[in-house]
């Protein structure tokens, strides 16, 4: 029987192209992954597929139309990318904005936060084949995205970030629809753990998988929920904060495991604190003008600028490098997705393709912000 | 062997009409053929019909409800682009297997459809060895499935053909020996007689704890039988894009699709039979009344479908391993003792 086998059946590796077009991997990324039946020996990332080279465009448009292309990077946190840029031209141009423009962007940005998380959650569920948990997801999100649309008229690109504050004021409802939104979601949040947290099924497909150490964690660079869920603490809201953020409670969600489960509960447990933070600011907006005069044609001073912000999925980071003319000499965003799946074929390694959808989802990646 | 327990009026009539016994006996068949064929297609649109509305209830939206009444003709349109579409293929694929396999797929799901009791008057082919007849023709299209993944030159087709392998050999022991459970209880293969012995107490009650492990495990099984979440890795749209029928269009999927909805129908009416007494009517309130034996099967088979729908729209979907771990791990001792249960209540007597 041996010699049989050994003689006229064997096995051998194989490749499968997942990917440019392939409904797992968010958008057009190709994984190219060397199997051995069902299991991953070796996985390699191709990258580029919706490059727009955007950083290049950068350099011949002024500061306050840099902000628009920023929210095409990671379109699921569009409001922190454009509120790194001000911050940083604001740094540069030494604008001190008012209270009530710091609190409104905290409060955009943690509800982007949310939203995004929804999104990521019920993509997940996806990913691991509960599909129902898509539209579970998609019902938080809709809620948040009419509370943008009021004050801001968009819902996903919002553009309400300029230098020097925001562009509109608040609508007179948002105090009314963040409440109305906050107790909506302490009401339907647990079903998120109903639906899959508590599901053995979806347990048994996280736990173990996908595990990286903190040690790896801090050579990858990973950054946001999916380095905190190996336990390292890079809070940028923490460590580093801008806007309102110094003058908040909230917790540092960080889980010790680093495997796909680790950073499932990171997320979940990070709405809430978005739902705290909420919950501290809602009452305290501050009067005051919602921006401040700057003027019509702004020239950096010489010299290089760096600003990063917590980005729903880690930090983002802007370099501006500024010759004193009204174009950025050179401009470079330090996207946290391609930091983050520079580990994936840490993580995957050794286990099945499942698994390599199940991880993938967990890094939750925005492949235009990868590419950029 | 055939016993034909429908319409024997029909058949005299026939009878006189032609003079001929086996004239008679193929015009009937051939009838029986083409009303079966009918009802397999209307089975199947009105599950997928039935699947998007359930779908549609438990995700917070609406399902189809714009063609026909409450979107009843929705999978009748659908079914009709479907038929003008053209049919493609790959290149390099095995072209006569690549052919062959999606009839492979809905001929054995319309061959076991004929032992089905749809009431006391209406059941084809009341076989002695009924059950043990379904589990041998089910377990065919697997065949189907898995020609299907091989031939079409795809890997994504390939390993959803190859996960198809070991999944449905696997739990295809485990309904085998749900059934056998079941038989030690019944004492018969026969479906009429398996119906017949139901008609004071169902099964599910008089083998009580013994039926109800072997209730789970069969619906655990037949879920996997199935392909369907969370035992849907063979086309687990995520990791393989449709799996073994990726490269199939028009008729030859719709085959595909038809063929999955109809075994998920043969497999809770399977069920029905087993544990809730087919067609009989609860406590025997329409006894007496001919062709009411039609809306209690109905109704039975259609709560075990939502439970079934119920699972998928619910339950994430399992890894390989997971799956065979269940299987050869959990549910084949639990089988093995329960057969042993069963015999050991049918043989004190213990049963109701």
């Amino acid at each position: 029987m041996g010699e049989f086998l050994t003689d006229n059946i064997k096995t051998q590796e194989y490749f499968l192209n997942m990917g440019p077009q392939h409904p797992a991997t968010h958008g057009v990324l190709r994984l190219l992954l060397q199997l051995d039946g069902e299991v991953v020996e070796n996985l390699d990332l191709d990258l580029g597929y919706v490059h727009r080279s955007i950083e290049k465009m950068c350099e011949r448009l002024s500061y306050p139309q840099i902000i628009h292309l920023t929210d095409r990077l990671d379109y699921l946190s569009s409001h922190m990318n454009n509120e790194a840029v001000a911050l940083a031209v604001e740094k540069g141009l030494g604008i001190e904005v008012p209270d009530r423009v710091k609190v409104i962007r905290t409060m955009m940005a943690e509800l982007t936060r949310i939203s995004s998380h929804a999104l990521w959650w019920g993509v997940m569920g996806m990913d691991i084949g509960a599909l129902t948990a898509f539209m579970y997801g998609f019902r938080e999100r809709e809620l948040i995205n009419d509370i943008f649309e009021e004050t801001c008229g968009a819902r996903l690109t919002m553009n309400y970030n300029m230098v020097g504050g925001v562009r509109y004021d608040l609508h007179k409802n948002f105090q009314q629809k963040v409440k109305d939104f906050i107790k909506h979601a302490r009401k339907k949040l647990p079903e998120y753990d109903t639906l899959l947290s508590n599901n053995i099924i979806f347990r048994k497909r996280l736990q173990g998988v996908g595990a990286i150490d903190k040690e790896n964690a801090i050579l990858n660079g990973l950054s946001g929920p999916t380095a905190r869920g190996s336990g390292v603490s890079c809070d940028i809201r923490k460590i580093h904060p801008y806007s309102a953020y110094d003058r908040v409670q909230f917790n540092e969600i960080t889980f010790p495991e680093g495997d796909s489960y680790a950073r499932y509960r990171v997320r979940i447990r990070e709405m809430w604190e978005s739902l705290s933070i909420l919950e501290q600011l809602v009452d305290n907006i501050p009067e005051g003008d919602h921006k401040v005069k700057t003027k019509a044609i702004l020239k950096l001073p010489a010299g290089d600028y760096y600003q990063k912000v917590e980005s729903a999925r880690g930090e983002f980071g802007v370099y501006i490098v500024s010759t004193g003319e009204k174009f950025p000499s050179r401009v470079k965003f330090r996207s946290p997705n391609f930091a983050n799946l520079s580990a994936l074929s840490k993580m995957a390694k050794g286990f099945k393709i499942a698994d390599v959808v199940a991880i993938l989802s967990t890094i939750d990646i925005v492949v235009p912000d990868i590419d950029r | 062997m055939i016993t034909l327990s429908i319409f024997t009026n029909i058949h005299q009539w026939l009878l006189g009409l032609l003079q001929n016994e086996l004239g008679v006996h193929i015009l009937e068949l051939t009838l029986i053929a083409l009303a079966y064929l009918g009802l397999f297609a209307i089975i199947g649109l009105l599950l997928v019909w039935l699947e998007r509305r359930v779908a549609g209830f438990f995700q917070l939206r609406l399902g189809p409800n714009r063609v026909g009444p409450i979107g009843l003709f929705q999978t009748l349109a659908d079914a009709l682009k479907l038929v003008s579409k053209e049919l493609t293929g790959t290149d390099q694929a095995d072209k006569f297997l690549y052919r062959l396999a999606p009839y492979f797929v809905i001929v054995t799901a319309l061959i076991s459809m004929s032992i089905i009791p749809f009431s006391q008057e209406i059941q084809v082919f009341d076989i002695n060895i009924g059950v043990f007849f379904f589990i041998s023709i089910s377990s065919l299209g697997v065949i189907g499935i898995f020609l299907a993944g091989w031939s079409s030159n795809n890997k994504y087709s390939l390993i959803g053909g190859m996960r198809t392998g070991i999944q449905m050999v696997s739990y295809e022991l485990s309904v085998g020996m749900v059934i056998v459970t079941m038989v030690i209880l019944s004492g018969t293969l026969q479906i009429s007689q398996i119906i017949a012995l139901q008609q004071h107490t169902w099964f599910i009650f008089q083998g009580h704890i013994s039926a109800l492990i072997a209730f789970m495990v069969m619906m655990i099984a037949a879920t996997a039988e199935t392909n369907r979440t969370p035992f849907d890795l063979v086309e687990a749209e995520s990791e393989l894009g449709a799996g073994f029928h990726t490269e199939y269009s028009g008729m030859n999927f719709a085959y595909f699709f038809l063929a999955e909805f109809i075994n998920m129908f043969l497999s809770a009416a399977i069920i029905v039979v087993l544990f809730f007494g087919g067609w009989l009517s609860p406590f025997g309130i329409t006894a007496g009344i001919p062709f009411m034996g039609i809306f209690w099967f109905t109704i039975k088979v259609t709560g075990i479908i939502f439970l079934f729908m119920w699972f998928r729209w619910t339950f994430p979907r399992l890894r390989v391993d997971q799956i065979l771990t269940l299987e050869w791990k959990y549910l084949l001792p639990i089988n093995m003792v329960n057969i042993v249960l069963m015999a050991l209540l049918v043989w004190l007597g213990l049963t109701f």
